[in-house]
């Protein structure tokens, strides 16, 4: 679109965040050295070193494995709950307090734009923290028992796309049910990760009952398979859930697993259309992409599809693709040269196999990992780009005639994790809920979270729920 | 010598509400306690579990969307059935575990009651597991239970019916469908229950039921991408480990077996409904 | 239904005339046609409205950009008094603080327009003389819209009359709210004829009609009418503009023009009383209709205490520093 209003840079500040050249493990209330050889991270914007980062092994996972242990059996399992629960208010408002720092530091790390880093992320994680911080002398009426009980040690391991927020999914209700914590962030986005680290010590969090251990998949992989874990919670890719799914096999670990995602955002005729528009972007547009939870598949009927693709594609035209850091941006950077490459595979096998490519005029930045907002439309569902997850701002139009064959096509995927509907008929909305195969429904919204919602996935979408009363039983155990 | 010959039954599998016998061709032979002949009860093979997971998922669509009040309903018409059945059950048992009579009555009583118990349960699910979430929006928003989809019961080697039953009345109230493999020694209650689903009203494909051995079959099942859970209660000793490895494959829900079979007559709980239970969340916006 | 959204459908040569909506002409045959029509147009999500225009409120509008933003706002205001006091002596003082917004810099923009009652328009007419700013009166029983046809109409005719080259009417949304869709959109069409030449601004009062979904049905209603501009509020009601509002009705302009090739204005009015609220206005303009509304031509503001905010933060721009309220005209 064509503009006299040309909107004038309005970066956020770095100068709120102070990132240290390198960083160590935070083991048992401390920054120590990791044993393995330091990984850098770069901010995918600009491909700029940001700091150069331990990478823990087996040896330092078992220290802060040990480290969990005893605070868990010395102080935070004998802790009063009420107290448990203190600590995490004093965490969650910290999280508040120094919001914009956190914001900010994600988006150099991740690439995701600041708009979303300081909406969405930090104040979502704060709010996690908040509601676990009630539950913690409350867990008599989670519905698992008189007297449930921590597992004892978790192990989790987080992605890079919501680096924080996923700490906070994991973090937060771990430690209200009493368990401590070995947490592994992603390997090209650590960075919030250890300024929570900052974060406990400014609340007085005791030594040990949150341990972060950085490293990529070795690392991860020690943490998982530590004997003395008592609970692994992963969130990420379904080919590494299986392998995880495999390592604990016989073992007497309890998982949850958080995986990937193909969901179906179905378009009904009579749906609000401006809305749809509305989310179908939020859907598939919203941090670049790289949401498991993504509205990657577009299933719209046929009989709105021209007028639907119409107005999306003039929409797409609008969003702002560049600097993570302005306010104004829309689209960040791909957080990594892998994951863009992936993109682009999968796209480039998209448009061979015969379905089309349509991107705006969009100029990107020369140096970072960039991929435009990308519509691809006359997708069959044998199309990889209708079957894979391509984490990553690609959407898949597909379309339908009646809501049996839109309910048949949104089903037919190994994932479960998501779906959207859109139409203004309640009694279809409530049908067509009910007949999904997906942990979670969208139904004339889309990718909105909150932590008394759970969430979580069918199928091969992994199981357990992060959020909610439900979130809680994957932290204890229940007891009769 | 007896007035009169009696009429043997042919044991043989439950799926997909017929009795076929094995696809193999292959029977086995079933034994008292004592080791005197009881029956050749067939032998189901990999291919018989193919079919059993294809019938199961034939039914789900149809058992997963009956209403709460319904599927109570049919399962209580499971204990209804079996109550008519209740002598034939107690030979039964009575044969295949080395049990007395009375004791017998005592595990069949068990098993008709604890189909009752379950009955009750199916319209109360969503109320006790489902949650309204007050979201900090404008927003309704509620969770409630849904059904895994095709659960397979390695069901336990010992308690025959009382055992079975435990395992798989939880399966059905919460919705899925189930492919069973049965004690190996000891199947012929199960086979006598398929009678008793086949003549009550539960729908033909929901419960599948397979005599043979489960460190035969259970691989087969515990691989099949179509299959969404497993449950290992009776996996045959060291072979749960390589199980749930399998099962790892297409990320399906596991239920470990316990270190050793477990007192049946004990209360239940929910665990067994839950652990093959899916939370759905809903939001939609609250606008005028 | 139609709401068809690519004008590029539409050849040039085939578009009808301004102020006809000429495909839909069926749709007013009878009071049946026109409500299925309008309650086929797409439904609107009220909390999916109200996030997309609090996300687009987050725009954050710097430096160069905000320096065009203000100067286009100035430009886009209708400078509006709407009391029962005012007198030929207060039109004449707005008139020239219309002309020369900012007294110490002859830079600052003209307003668009002055907006008073009927029986003053002949006096800002007068003030303005030679200017190129228009006069808008507000008229048809403003702003109750209480009064007989008749009366409207020579309300309006009175007003033309008196000079007033724009008219603000407002619908009945007592008929509308009743359903009796034709009786409006009768009255809008009869309105449109005693106009004459004189562009023809059509105030829904969204606050009164509540709904989105009424927002949208009253935007098409009127422009099916032949307006010329649809407006928000009489500034009487509260609530009176609205970002969710605004957003409906630009979605509508920009539908209305991709179906039938004439673009129709957009005048949100009352409430609008910081820069922050225009420019918020002026994003959601930019990236809901684009470039092509964004001229005094086809958005103005009605206003009053909302040009002192435009004129202060312009003098910020260019000093660089704070002023207060001293330091700009009392209206």
């Amino acid at each position: 679109m064509t503009s006299l209003f040309e909107y004038a840079p309005a970066p956020e500040s770095r100068s709120i965040v102070d990132v240290a050249p390198s960083y160590g493990l935070f083991v048992d209330g401390e920054f120590v050295d990791g044993s393995g050889e330091p990984m850098k991270t770069v901010n995918p914007a600009t491909e700029e070193v940001l700091s150069e980062i331990a990478v823990g092994t087996e040896a330092d996972v078992d220290r802060a494995v040990k480290a969990a242990r005893r605070a868990f059996t010395r102080v935070w399992g004998p802790m009063r709950p009420a107290d448990r629960g203190k600590y995490l208010f004093r965490i969650a408002r910290i999280l508040q307090e120094r919001a914009r720092e956190f914001a900010v530091l994600e988006s150099l790390d991740n690439g995701k734009p600041i708009r979303e880093s300081r909406d969405v992320d930090v104040p979502l994680a704060a709010a996690h923290f908040f509601y676990h911080a009630g539950w913690a002398d409350k867990l008599a009426h989670a519905g698992l028992g008189p007297d449930p009980r921590p597992h004892g040690v978790a192990g989790q391991v987080i992605p890079w796309n919501f680096p924080l927020l996923m700490l906070a999914w994991k973090v937060a209700p771990a430690l209200a049910t009493g368990n401590t914590v070995v947490l592994k962030p992603a390997e090209t986005t650590p960075l919030t990760a250890l300024l929570f680290a900052e974060v406990c010590r400014q609340a007085d969090l005791p030594p040990g009952v949150v341990n972060i251990v950085t490293g990529a998949g070795d690392t991860g992989r020690a943490v998982v398979e530590h004997e003395d874990v008592d609970k692994v919670a992963f969130t990420g890719s379904t080919e590494v859930g299986r392998s995880i799914a495999r390592a604990v096999a016989g073992t007497r670990k309890v998982l949850t697993l958080e995986l990937g995602g193909k969901a179906a955002n179905i378009v009904f005729d009579d749906a609000p259309i401006d809305q749809a528009v509305e989310g179908i972007v939020r859907g598939i547009f919203f941090n670049q992409g790289h949401v498991c939870c993504a509205g990657s598949r577009l299933l719209v009927q046929e009989s709105v599809h021209d007028e639907v693709i119409a107005s999306l594609q003039r929409r797409i035209g609008t969003l702002r693709v560049g600097d993570p850091l302005d306010k104004n941006t829309d689209i960040g950077a791909i957080n990594s040269a892998e994951q863009l490459a992936r993109i682009r595979e999968l796209s480039d096998i998209g448009e061979a196999e015969g379905a089309h490519r349509w991107q705006p005029v969009c100029e990107l930045p020369d140096r970072g990992f960039w991929f435009p907002p990308t519509v691809f439309t006359d997708v069959s569902p044998a199309h990889r780009i209708a079957r894979d997850e391509v984490f990553g701002p690609v959407l898949s139009v597909l379309t339908f005639r009646t809501p049996d064959e839109a309910v048949a096509k949104a089903n037919n995927t190994t994932y479960g994790l998501s779906a959207g509907i859109w139409t203004e008929k309640g009694s279809r909305i409530l049908a067509i809920a009910d007949r999904l195969r997906a942990g979670v429904v969208w139904a004339n919204t889309f990718n909105q979270f909150d932590p008394t919602s759970p969430f979580g996935g069918y199928k091969q979408s992994g199981y357990g729920r992060e959020g909610g009363r439900h979130g809680l039983a994957a932290y204890l155990k229940e007891s009769s | 010598m007896p007035d009169r010959l009696a009429v043997r039954k042919t044991y043989k599998l439950y799926v997909n509400g017929a009795f076929p016998r094995s696809e193999s061709g292959r029977t086995y032979e079933v034994t008292d306690a004592r080791g005197a002949f009881l029956a050749n009860a067939a032998h189901a093979s990999r291919k018989d579990a193919r079919d059993a997971v294809v019938a199961a998922r034939g039914a789900f669509g149809k058992w997963s969307r009956a209403t709460a009040y319904n599927r109570g309903q049919v399962l209580y018409r499971v204990a209804e059935v079996m109550e008519g059945r209740h002598a034939q059950f107690c030979e039964e048992v009575a044969a295949g575990e080395g049990l007395s009579a009375g004791r017998a009555r005592v595990v069949v009583d068990a098993a008709i009651d604890r189909w009752v118990w379950y009955a009750g349960w199916t319209d109360k699910l969503a109320s006790v597991l489902g949650s309204a979430n007050p979201v900090a929006g404008p927003f309704f928003d509620f969770s409630l239970p849904e059904p895994t989809g095709v659960v397979a019961v390695l069901a336990p080697q010992r308690s025959s019916l009382l055992g079975l039953v435990s395992v798989l009345a939880p399966v059905l109230a919460g919705g899925n469908t189930a492919v069973v493999v049965t004690s190996r020694e000891r199947p012929l209650p199960a086979v006598t229950l398929g009678e008793v689903l086949a003549t009550s009203d539960v729908p033909g494909g929901v419960v599948n039921l397979l005599t043979g051995d489960a460190a035969e079959i259970g691989p087969w099942l515990a691989e099949h991408d179509d299959v969404d859970a497993i449950d290992l209660t009776g996996a045959p000793a060291g072979r749960a480990l390589e199980l749930e490895r399998l099962a790892a494959g297409s990320i399906k829900r596991v239920l470990r077996p316990p270190a050793e079979e477990p007192d049946w007559t004990a209360d239940p709980g929910t665990g067994r409904m839950t652990r093959f239970l899916e939370t759905k969340t809903v939001w939609h916006p609250k606008g005028v | 239904m139609t709401h068809v959204l690519d004008p590029g459908t539409l050849e040039a040569g085939t578009r009808p005339a301004p102020g006809s909506g000429a495909p839909f002409d069926d749709v007013t045959r009878s009071d049946a046609a026109l409500r299925a029509f309008l309650h086929g147009l797409p439904g609107v999500d009220q909390v999916g409205a109200e996030q997309r225009a609090a996300t687009l409120g987050t725009r954050s509008i710097k430096t160069t950009a905000k320096a065009w933003a203000i100067d286009t706002a100035i430009s886009m205001v209708d400078l509006t008094t709407l009391e029962g006091a005012d007198t030929p002596g207060k039109v004449r003082s707005l008139a020239a603080k219309a002309r020369r917004p900012d007294p110490t810099d002859p830079a600052a923009p003209a307003v668009a327009a002055v907006c008073v009652y009927g029986d003053l328009a002949g006096v800002a007419v007068e003030a303005l003389e030679g200017t190129g700013i228009h006069v808008a009166a507000v008229a048809t029983a403003f702003p109750s819209g209480r009064a007989s046809r008749e009366v409207k109409l020579a309300d309006v005719r009175d007003a033309v009359g008196n000079g007033a080259d724009e008219i603000d009417m407002v619908i009945d949304r007592g008929a509308f709210l009743s359903g009796r869709y034709l009786e409006v959109f009768e009255e809008i069409v009869a309105v449109k004829e005693a106009c004459g030449t004189a562009h023809l601004k059509v105030i829904l009062e969204t606050g009164e009609l509540v709904t989105l979904d009424n927002a949208r049905r009253a935007s098409w209603l009127a422009m099916l009418a032949g307006a010329d501009f649809i407006k928000t509020s009489t500034g009487k009601v509260s609530p009176a503009a609205t970002l969710p509002v605004c957003l409906v009705m630009l979605e509508a302009v920009r539908d209305f023009r991709a179906a039938t090739g004439t673009q129709v204005g957009v005048k949100p009015a009352g409430g609008i009383r910081t820069t922050k609220d225009a420019v918020k206005h002026l994003v959601m303009v930019n990236e809901t209709v684009g470039a092509d509304w964004l001229s005094p031509d086809w958005f103005r503001f009605g206003a009053s205490s909302l040009l002192n905010d435009l004129l202060l933060q312009r003098q910020k721009l260019r000093t660089g520093h704070y002023s207060g309220p001293d330091h700009v005209s009392v209206d």
